[in-house]
């Protein structure tokens, strides 16, 4: 049996009164596409939240390949090869995209003038992002120092998709990737998280849109008031079956019986 | 992301309103008690009015209490405090006025609750809104620096004069000094009540200074960008007299003017004795501050008022000529008598 | 038809030179006051003459902006953040008067107390930072509190007493370094001004170049974004105040070389005069947009303009005038980049 390569295990996080997400589990296996859907105020975007170091658990536990871990930022998660794609896509609009592509990760220019003067190896970053952009079919954009409040959402949304996809080496998490995009920047994006997942990495993907989900998920976890409800097959049930799950229509004993 | 909406928001409003209140010292009633209220707490003219207030407070057995405004203009603070003596009980306010006018009618709720209000250094508008004054008559003051200008450079038909004032709202004190130096000088004044309505080409222009180093410095600049002839300076005071012996000193020309000034505190008497400033008219803060306590003391206890210099509508606590270099036909003090009886550090 | 259609070239053709007249605009802001600049310096030059465009008046002007631009640098970098600093002021007074009284007063040689002095800025600056990043006090609140204590400080330390240029020339003149000058005709420019305009190119260079400068820009754009995206946002905002408390002192230090003496009353508008400079300069207060060299230029905006008048011998109540008059102007025009950019 294949061990899954990140696990959660019994999360909670309260903010004050209200209690986001209460031991609350999840599995991901490596290679897959784990798609999560859930009602809105399910506790979706605070689970992979913690997962991702942007905020941290009050209880409970994450191992990454069998080992525990905790998160202090999203610095830490980045170490291990969690890299995620906020909501908010975390760009810096008046920034380039070259810049926003290695903020935080910035390559200094060798010699000297990169170890006194700390100067940055700028056409370096520029040729790096100039290539993976094109390596993954985003290159509609001509320039990359074109400031990222200039693009499009699609394009933004390309960007920090692209981001993920050059430094993580283990995980990729993206929470509502074609939320705000149209159809064909939708479809673009679905492909390059097929790309993705092609290189063997896994992926967590928070979605609404369910023909998304059923499309390109392996296994979808179901999460209702804070915790996960069931795993299920997309194989083995319908997206209105899906919906009828998420949003306590029906009980999950039923897709058993269903399918039996 | 909170705080950005905030610094742009309250930005203005918030600064406004920055400079607070500030009192400083209190303690517990005595018998009869002194107020004193000061313009600030930074300049050390109030500092030693401060010091000699306390030291005559407490050879007599007063008890004083001591505010000051954060700020010179301060005005509110001026009026909590007035209250606040008011509700203390004390027996009289020496008061250092930042607005001479507005300030009248807390000066006179005061008096109505039986409180003797003594004027320290700057004369309330109208001058008999306080029971008496006791200042330095700094048009006299004016007048000595000016008259010693002119009897040092002898010939003043080739003078070229340039003005350091205070500031821009032209306070009774700054009018005064401003317009005596040039009456004793020999200049036609115009309007005595204000600076700036001369005619006389030998005036190259009024410059403000803030009463500090630093605007001493950057009026003295702009003079001398005017003119850069200018042989005679004028200053409010002697921290704007240093000012403008640096703008001079940094061109080179600190031996072509002659700078005379008005205060004679420490700092600036030793500036007489190094050759920056050529004479300055020296005024006594720890006598007035003195005086003012024993007046209000005595006031409290016999009831008599002290009355005023003849011919003064003020009690007038004198004014000595401070110079390195004496003219004939003037009363002088040499550097070191006035040395003896300066004030500040 | 060809009528119509040259004229509807012609119309097409001055469309697109307002647009990229616009779009250059937005590329380059400092543009604007650059351009504010040099035309008063012509319209001064043509009203008063001589005595203004020559090399003595137009360099005294370096003179005088030079310690509201020192400090407009460290008020730049701390408004890039969407953040902004009150105490500049008074942390460039406090460390002077450090500077002076340890040399004077305690004896230290003038390299150890400059040291103190420079070190004192930087504490305090730091003190902010944390306040900010940590306590998650606004920036505005922190400074405030801070500016009063370092005042009252300044002020109790000092004893409001002077420290005279005699006594400085005579036992610590490397105190009145920022004083020395080098002089070629009527210019003057003192080590302060240099001082000041090597500040600027250094503070570019950062800015521009450097993986602290860039997170400096971030910070102020989206510091969420700036989170999740892996930077420390809080050691970048508590650097960013402390290199300012550190620009401070330095300010103060340049101070004494301009006034000769160390005044504790000295420099209590720097606050207002440098966020001025920063604000007409093209910086937005709202973060993340603007450089140092438009903050050099607003400075210099603000020096022209009130030696100018005074020169012209206007009401220096006009100056004030102007110059609220351009703060509004740059404030709008920074508006309206900003909604240009997200429609």
């Amino acid at each position: 049996m294949i061990n899954p390569i990140l696990t959660a295990h019994g999360l909670t996080k309260r903010y004050g009164k209200v209690t986001a997400i209460e031991d609350s589990d999840l599995d991901l296996f490596p290679g897959e596409v784990l798609a999560i859907i859930g009602d809105n105020g399910a506790g979706k975007t605070t689970l992979i939240k913690a997962l991702s170091g942007a905020i941290q658990a009050d209880q409970g536990k994450i191992m990454l390949e069998g080992n525990e871990i905790a998160f202090n930022s999203p610095i830490d998660a980045r170490k291990y090869g969690i890299e995620t794609v906020h909501q908010t896509l975390a760009l810096s609009p008046a920034l380039s995209i070259a810049e926003n592509m290695f903020m935080g990760r910035e390559i200094l220019k060798t010699g000297l003038i990169g170890k006194v003067f700390r100067k940055l190896d700028k056409n370096k970053m520029r040729k790096i992002a100039r290539e993976k952009l094109s390596e993954l079919g985003l290159m509609t954009i001509q320039n990359i120092n074109q400031k990222v409040e200039t693009l499009s959402g699609g394009q933004r949304q390309g960007i920090a998709v692209v981001r993920a996809a050059i430094f993580g080496t283990k995980i990729v998490i993206l929470d509502e990737p074609t939320a705000a995009l149209g159809v064909k920047e939708s479809r673009r994006v679905l492909e390059l998280i097929q790309e993705i997942k092609l290189r063997g990495i896994s992926i967590i993907i928070i979605s609404h849109n369910m023909p998304h989900v059923f499309e390109i998920a392996d296994r979808i976890h179901v999460h209702r008031l804070g915790k996960r409800l069931c795993e299920i097959n997309p194989k083995d049930i319908s997206m209105s079956e899906a919906v009828a799950l998420m949003t306590g229509a029906m009980k999950p004993e039923k897709i058993k019986e269903n399918n039996r | 992301m909170k705080y950005k909406n905030f610094s742009l928001k309250n930005t203005l409003s918030v600064l406004v309103s920055a400079f607070f209140l500030l009192n400083a010292g209190s303690s517990v009633a005595a018998s009869t008690s002194v107020c004193l209220i000061t313009k600030d707490a930074t300049n050390s003219f109030f500092v030693k009015m401060a010091q000699g207030a306390f030291a005559k407070s407490a050879e007599l057995g007063v008890e004083l209490r001591s505010f000051a405004g954060k700020y010179d203009g301060d005005h509110e603070t001026q009026v909590a405090a007035i209250e606040t003596c008011v509700a203390a009980g004390a027996g009289g306010i020496l008061l250092v006025a930042s607005d001479t006018k507005a300030i009248t009618s807390s000066v006179k709720q005061a008096r109505d609750s039986g409180l003797v209000v003594l004027a320290l250094d700057t004369p309330l508008d109208p001058i008999d809104s306080a029971d008496m004054t006791f200042a330095t008559d700094n048009f006299l003051a004016g007048e000595l620096i000016g008259q010693w200008a002119a009897k040092t450079m002898g010939d003043t038909s080739n003078a070229k004069i340039g003005l350091l004032n205070i500031n821009v709202s032209q306070p009774t004190v700054g009018v005064l000094r401003n317009q005596g130096f040039l009456k004793g000088f020999g200049i036609d004044i115009g309007n005595p009540s204000k600076w700036g309505d001369e005619t006389d080409s030998r005036i190259v222009g009024h410059e403000l200074s803030n009463g500090n180093a630093e605007g001493g410095l950057k009026g003295m600049e702009n003079l001398l960008a005017i003119d850069p002839n200018i042989n005679v300076v004028y200053t409010i005071n002697e921290p704007a007299a240093a000012g403008a012996y640096q703008a001079l000193k940094a061109l080179g020309k600190e031996d072509q003017a002659i700078i005379v000034s008005v205060d004679g505190g420490c700092p600036g008497v030793d500036n007489v004795a190094n050759g920056v400033i050529g004479a300055t008219a020296q005024q006594y803060p720890l006598l007035m501050a003195a005086l003012g306590v024993e007046a209000i003391s005595n006031a409290v206890e016999t009831g008599q008022m002290p009355s005023a210099t003849k011919g003064k509508a003020f009690f007038d606590t004198g004014v000595g000529l401070v110079t390195g270099s004496p003219v004939s036909g003037l009363d002088q003090l040499t550097v070191e008598e006035g040395k003896n009886l300066c004030w500040g550090g | 038809m060809n009528d119509n259609y040259q004229l509807n070239s012609v119309f097409n053709y001055r469309e697109t030179l307002m647009s990229k007249a616009k779009n250059y605009i937005q590329d380059f802001p400092v543009l604007i006051p650059f351009f504010i600049l040099l035309s008063s310096i012509l319209v001064f030059g043509l009203l008063v003459g001589d005595r203004f465009f020559s090399a003595f008046a137009l360099t005294l002007i370096l003179q005088q902006v030079a310690i509201v631009g020192i400090i407009g640098v460290a008020q730049s970098i701390v408004i890039l953040t969407a953040g902004i600093d009150l105490s500049v002021g008074a942390i460039a007074v406090l460390s002077s008067v450090v500077m002076g009284k340890f040399t004077i007063d305690l004896g230290l040689p003038p390299e150890i107390a400059i040291l103190c002095g420079l070190l004192c800025g930087t504490f305090f600056g730091a003190i902010n930072g944390v306040l900010v990043a940590k306590v998650k006090v606004p920036p505005f609140i922190a400074t405030l509190g801070l500016w009063m204590i370092v005042l009252a400080i300044n002020f109790l330390y000092s004893g409001s007493e002077v420290i005279s240029a005699q006594t400085l020339s005579t036992e610590a003149p490397l105190l009145q370094f920022f004083g020395n000058k080098i002089e070629f005709g009527g210019a003057i420019f003192t080590y302060g001004v240099i001082f000041m305009l090597l500040l600027v190119v250094l503070m570019s260079y950062v800015l521009s170049q450097t993986a602290w400068g860039r997170h400096v820009y971030a910070v102020g754009d989206d510091p969420s974004a700036m989170m999740l995206s892996g930077v420390n946002v809080d050691r970048t905002i508590i650097s960013v105040y402390a290199i300012a408390g550190l620009i401070c002192a330095f300010a103060g230090w340049a101070l004494i070389g301009r006034l000769g003496s160390i005044s504790p009353q000295a420099g209590q508008m720097a606050n207002i005069e440098s966020i001025t400079a920063v604000v007409i300069g093209g910086i937005s207060l709202f973060g993340g947009r603007g450089s140092v060299v438009g903050t050099l230029f607003g400075a210099l905006i603000v020096g022209v303009f009130s030696l100018g008048l005074r020169l012209l011998g206007a009401d220096v109540q006009w100056t004030y005038l102007l110059i609220g008059v351009l703060i509004i102007t740059a404030v709008t025009i920074d508006q309206y980049i900003r909604k240009e950019v997200s429609s």
